[in-house]
């Protein structure tokens, strides 16, 4: 009887050792220690075995019942963790094919650098006003010094929309109908299109300028210099030698031409700033009293200056951008870089 | 303008090179924008002489030369018959590149050989002659290269000039102020005339009509010219200065007009009929043809030089060629005087002809240099042609031009506007380089008198300019103004929503696009107008660059479909562009159009970038109305309703919609018609919406408030319902949305079918319904009476049924 249960024993446990998924483990248990299993089939037996031995075979015969369920327990779920690291390896993706992105949007370079500008000169307090695009004659040049039949209009070629209005030119009558309805302090920006008609590599008819304005009493020209250098250096780098040059314009006096040092050639000399080392970025001055006159301000109290630069000139140095005209052609292979 | 430096150099002792004197007439802001190199454009010719001529055996217009650069002899094949033995002339050696840009061969001609060139003026580019060999001065040096023989090197600056400074539109400007910046001397040319003969007043006389227009003319006589061409030295600075040389009496005005800035004009005296000058305007519809060729159609009033009969100039602007001055030339008139700017100006645009005058005379001339270049140019005339100048001059003055008034300079002025301590000796000084006359008054005070070439200077600011352009720019310190934040009470909310749209279709993955705000008047018929709407109210430009950008835009949409044309030329047929800007719309009162604000945008292609991921799927009307549903949400604009719309002319009649904030119409959206796509050559179709910007402004909320997270569960409840197909899904819904329902959370549309188990003409629209009460979870029985009463209710509204319930 002894070595019937130990028999039975090992060859339980080496049919598990045999078994290789679930169902055989199951159905190792179910012969074994089913109800009708073998081991009971022996337990049976037991009756027929001299009483004093019974204990002992009982006791035997439970430790080996153990043993057994034991081991195919061990072995279950040793098959299902192998079964489960089987199961994921076999969901294995390629990690490497693309995502599945969302294409983002793109806001015009122009936008974005004309956001750029104005955040510079919003630090400085400078708040932003815009005006119509379709302007009176009177603002867009009587008001700011430039006469009917004056020569100073050869500077800025102009499209008529009938006798006395225009498009305009600057966005500068913008800082005459604020002055007209505001006293000083003043303090502006105005961002926005301007049109002129001119048509090359360097010209658009249709192009955006920012102007600012600032009146107060004893604003100077070295507080103008101050302003200018500080955007300038906050947009080119803070080491970027400038310089102020006279020059003329008809609202402002004494004016200014700022250049920076070319921002392609470190002031070496090349095509993009014509060999000179420097590159026109924007123009400059003392507002000339003649407008203060215009606008009912008195210039013995107050003084101030006005700039005004290209949103397309500053965008073609920042972004490296040789032809004007790409930023109304719309192209998408352009737009999508910015 | 074009300096030439060598010119310059007749006035002023410079010895700087050219880079420096550029740089320094740049900082006191006349800006050089080029330094080049000028002369004529030949290379390797040298001086020559010739030691013998003979003929050529082969040919009879031919003849060999021997020609000598001292120290080696070189035979040479010749055309020209006006050479001998013992003349001196430029040798063109074998490999010398003449003007043109040939190069100079070892050849045979006619069985000779020929070991280079000697060449004419002309075939240098140095003068006209092309008759024979340029003949040269014979102490010439024997083999130095001919551009330094001659002094032909120079170095041209092209000086950008504003408008307020037309004294440096001249030799003699410029050298003023590079006289000023250098500290060198300035030499003012001789202007002294030796006279001779009869005194003008006996022969001429100058009668003006308009002393308005022309304030005043003086005249001379210069007599007994022999017109011919001009000596080396003047041709050559004409020409480094971009003039063509003519003869020896055009000449003269255009170097004296360049020298001194004073446009001067010679006559034939004998062409002036009656032999007298008369200043008047024109007659209507009088003929004139100047010297161009032109023939002019002369407007009332247009001011004339006329002889006692017939106009013989444009004052100004042109001569006539009735009195053009010819080989045959005897006598010269020659005119300088000083006209109105302003009228010159209108009358020069109105012909449309841009003279180097008449740019002179509408900047303003110098009053004080009429008589000094007349009698510069006189002097210069009878010089170069053999002539003599006649006694006298003639300077009729009818109107004082007014002279520079002293201008009271305040020190202290000065020093605020600045921003910089002036020390008023210096400040004396400078102005006093600008050949200003200056009194000290004491206490910071100076009495400035300009010299009469200065008119741009009238006013303090004008000094203080002065003082600063001479000072430098780069003296004043760099300071900041006070800060100065803007007030609270600034309102940028425009701007903040600006933002939020821009950022939400950017985010929808829209790219921004900027075209032209002009348009062709094309546009609105394209898109269907018809022509009593308001797209055809253009504002129309004068003087437009072309057809297709004569008017301003009246809507956004067709520069989006343009575009989108564009793109697809260039292979990319998947786009999400917007655009935001102004439309004008011309109104009946007022001067100014109405501009309004827009936001427009154009989808067309894909939904998605193609990809492995994606099955292509082409978008559709709802992918751009929620583009527009995203962009609301974003703004937090509540009350949207879309509203069928079939009368937007550009749209898919049956695909469009207008969409109402509240009651207000804020724009349309829907699929581009067909027949636009089809006018517009678009090959596939697009989703288009054009918005009012102030509308978005005006329903946007940028605050938002917070609501209370439900905390009991909602119950849901689906049901289809059959309808008739033209039904909208707002139809179905809104009758029991308006019903206030207390429980009913949301209703909505999750499934859209009709199909093969649907009757033709219906469809099955499958609702939602939440149920929610903010005091308890709903039981069954709760959710049941509400529902069958809200069931019940569309039956009832709309005629449905519910489908599987018939």
């Amino acid at each position: 009887m002894k070595a019937a249960l130990e028999n039975l024993e090992r060859e339980a446990l080496s049919e598990i050792g045999k078994a290789a998924d679930k169902d055989e483990f199951l159905a190792i248990r179910t012969r074994y220690l089913g109800r009708k299993g073998l081991l009971t089939g022996l337990l049976r037996k037991l009756k027929e075995v001299p009483p004093d031995e019974r204990p002992l075979l009982g006791n035997l015969s439970n430790r080996i019942k153990e043993r057994i369920a034991g081991a195919i327990d061990a072995a279950l779920e040793e098959w299902e963790t192998r079964s489960r690291t089987d199961r994921l390896q076999q969901d294995a993706l390629d990690v490497t094919l693309p995502g599945r992105t969302v294409q983002y949007g793109t806001l015009h370079p122009i936008t974005q650098t004309t956001a750029e500008i104005c955040s510079i000169f919003a630090k400085l307090g400078f708040s932003v006003v815009e005006g119509p695009e379709v302007e009176l004659d009177y603002y867009n040049f009587e008001a700011l010094n430039i006469p009917k039949d004056h020569p100073a209009r050869d500077m800025q070629d102009t499209f008529y929309i009938a006798g006395d209005t225009v498009l305009r030119t600057h966005t500068s009558p913008v800082q005459v109908r604020t002055m007209e309805q505001q006293r000083p302090p003043v303090r502006i920006l105005s961002p926005g299109k301007v049109y002129r008609p001119d048509s090359d590599v360097s010209h658009t008819p249709m192009f955006h300028q920012v102007e600012g304005l600032m009146v107060d009493r004893n604003v100077t020209f070295a507080d103008l210099k101050g302003v200018l250098q500080y955007f300038l250096h906050y947009m080119f780098g803070a080491d970027r030698p400038l310089r102020f040059r006279p020059s003329f314009f008809p609202f402002t006096e004494p004016s200014a031409e700022v250049d920076i040092q070319c921002v392609m050639c470190g002031g070496r000399g090349c095509r993009v700033c014509g060999h000179s080392g420097w590159i026109e970025i924007l123009g400059c001055g003392m507002v000339d009293p003649a407008v203060y006159s215009n606008v009912q301000y008195d210039p013995e109290e107050f003084s101030g200056f006005a700039f005004g630069l290209g949103v397309e000139r500053i965008a073609m140095l920042t972004l490296g951008i040789s032809d004007i005209r790409l930023f109304f052609e719309n192209d998408r292979r352009f737009l999508a870089q910015f | 303008m074009l300096v030439s430096l060598k010119w310059l150099r007749d006035y002023v002792d410079c010895s700087l090179p050219p880079e420096e004197i550029a740089e320094k007439l740049t900082m006191a802001g006349l800006e050089v924008e080029s330094v080049s190199p000028a002369g004529p454009d030949f290379s390797g010719v040298v001086v020559a002489r010739i030691e013998s001529v003979n003929p050529h055996p082969n040919a009879d217009r031919l003849s060999l030369c021997e020609v000598t650069t001292g120290d080696k002899g070189y035979r040479v094949v010749c055309g020209a018959q006006n050479i001998g033995a013992g003349d001196v002339v430029p040798l063109a050696r074998v490999g010398a590149v003449i003007p043109g840009g040939y190069t100079i061969r070892h050849s045979t001609i006619r069985g000779e050989a020929s070991e280079g060139m000697l060449c004419s003026e002309e075939e240098l580019g140095i003068g006209n002659d092309a008759t024979g060999i340029m003949q040269l001065d014979r102490s010439l040096p024997l083999g130095e290269d001919l551009q330094r023989a001659l002094d032909l090197e120079d170095v041209v600056l092209d000086v950008a000039v504003t408008p307020n400074r037309p004294d440096c539109l001249s030799m003699l400007g410029i050298a003023r102020e590079v006289a000023l910046l250098t500290g060198a001397d300035l030499r003012y040319p001789d202007s002294s005339c030796d006279e001779a003969g009869e005194d003008i007043h006996g022969t001429t006389s100058v009668e003006i009509q308009s002393p308005r227009l022309c304030p005043r003319y003086t005249a001379r006589l210069v007599r007994n010219v022999h017109v011919g061409s001009s000596p080396s030295w003047m041709r050559v600075r004409l020409e480094a200065v971009g003039l063509r040389s003519i003869n020896n009496v055009v000449d003269v005005t255009n170097f004296v007009m360049m020298e001194y800035g004073q446009p001067l004009h010679a006559f034939d005296f004998s062409f002036l009929e009656e032999g007298r000058i008369v200043v008047r305007g024109a007659s209507e519809g009088e003929e004139f043809q100047s010297l161009d060729e032109k023939v002019h159609t002369l407007a009332k009033d247009t001011l004339m030089i006329c002889d006692g009969i017939k106009p013989v100039a444009i004052a100004g602007i042109m001569g006539g060629l009735n009195s053009e001055v010819r080989d045959a030339t005897d006598t010269i008139l020659l005119e300088s005087a000083y006209f109105n700017p302003t009228s010159i100006r209108k009358a020069a645009r109105t012909m449309g002809m841009s003279t180097d005058a008449a740019f002179r005379f509408e900047r303003g001339v110098d009053p004080g240099g009429v008589i000094p270049a007349l009698n510069r140019a006189a002097r210069l005339m009878a010089e170069l042609s053999g002539g003599s100048v006649a006694k006298g001059h003639i300077d009729e003055y009818p109107r004082e031009i007014v002279p520079p008034a002293a201008i009271t300079l305040r020190i202290k002025k000065a020093e605020e506007i600045l921003g910089l301590s002036l020390d008023a000796s210096r400040i004396q000084q400078v102005l006093r380089h600008l050949e200003m006359t200056v009194h000290d008054e004491g206490d910071g005070i100076l009495r400035v008198t300009p010299p009469t070439f200065r008119g741009d200077v009238t006013r303090e600011i004008d000094l203080v300019e002065e003082i600063a352009r001479i000072e430098g720019y780069d003296t004043i310190p760099v300071t900041l103004p006070p800060l100065a934040p803007p007030s609270a009470e600034d309102d940028d909310r425009d701007e903040q929503i600006d933002s939020v749209i821009k950022n939400a279709l950017t985010g929808l993955g829209y790219m921004e696009v900027i075209h032209y705000s002009f348009t062709s008047p094309e546009s609105s018929r394209l898109l269907g107008f018809p022509e009593s709407h308001e797209s055809w109210k253009f504002v129309t430009i004068e003087n437009p660059l072309t057809e297709d950008t004569s008017v301003m835009r009246t809507n956004l949409v067709y520069g989006l479909l343009g575009s989108m044309r564009r793109n697809m030329n260039a292979g990319n047929s998947d786009l999400k562009f917007f655009e935001a800007g102004k439309i004008f719309i011309r109104t009946e009162t007022g001067k100014l159009p109405r501009e309004t604000k827009r936001i427009a945008g154009l989808l067309t292609g894909a939904r998605f970038e193609r990809s492995w991921r994606f099955q292509e799927e082409t978008s559709d009307f709802y992918d751009m109305k929620g583009c527009l549903e995203t962009l609301f949400e974003a703004l937090s604009i509540e009350a949207v309703r879309f509203d069928p719309d079939p009368t937007v002319p550009f749209l898919h009649p049956g695909r469009s919609a207008s969409v109402f904030f509240g009651n207000n119409r804020a724009g349309v959206v829907g699929e581009v018609h067909p027949d636009v796509l089809a006018r517009m050559d678009l090959p596939q179709t697009a989703f288009v919406f054009e918005l009012d910007q102030d509308a978005l402004i005006n329903a946007a909320s940028l605050r938002r408030r917070f609501r209370e997270i439900p905390r009991f569960p909602a119950v849901a409840r689906d049901v289809a319902f059959l309808v008739d197909r033209n039904i909208t899904a707002d139809q179905l819904c809104s009758p029991i949305l308006n019903a206030g329902e207390e429980l009913l959370e949301s209703v909505h549309v999750f499934d859209v079918y009709c199909g093969s188990s649907v009757p033709k003409d219906m469809k099955s629209l499958a609702l939602r319904f939440t149920y929610r009460s903010p005091s308890k979870t709903l039981a069954d029985n709760d959710v049941g009476d509400v529902h069958h009463r809200i069931v019940d209710e569309i039956i009832r509204a709309s005629g449905a049924k519910v489908r599987g319930m018939d």
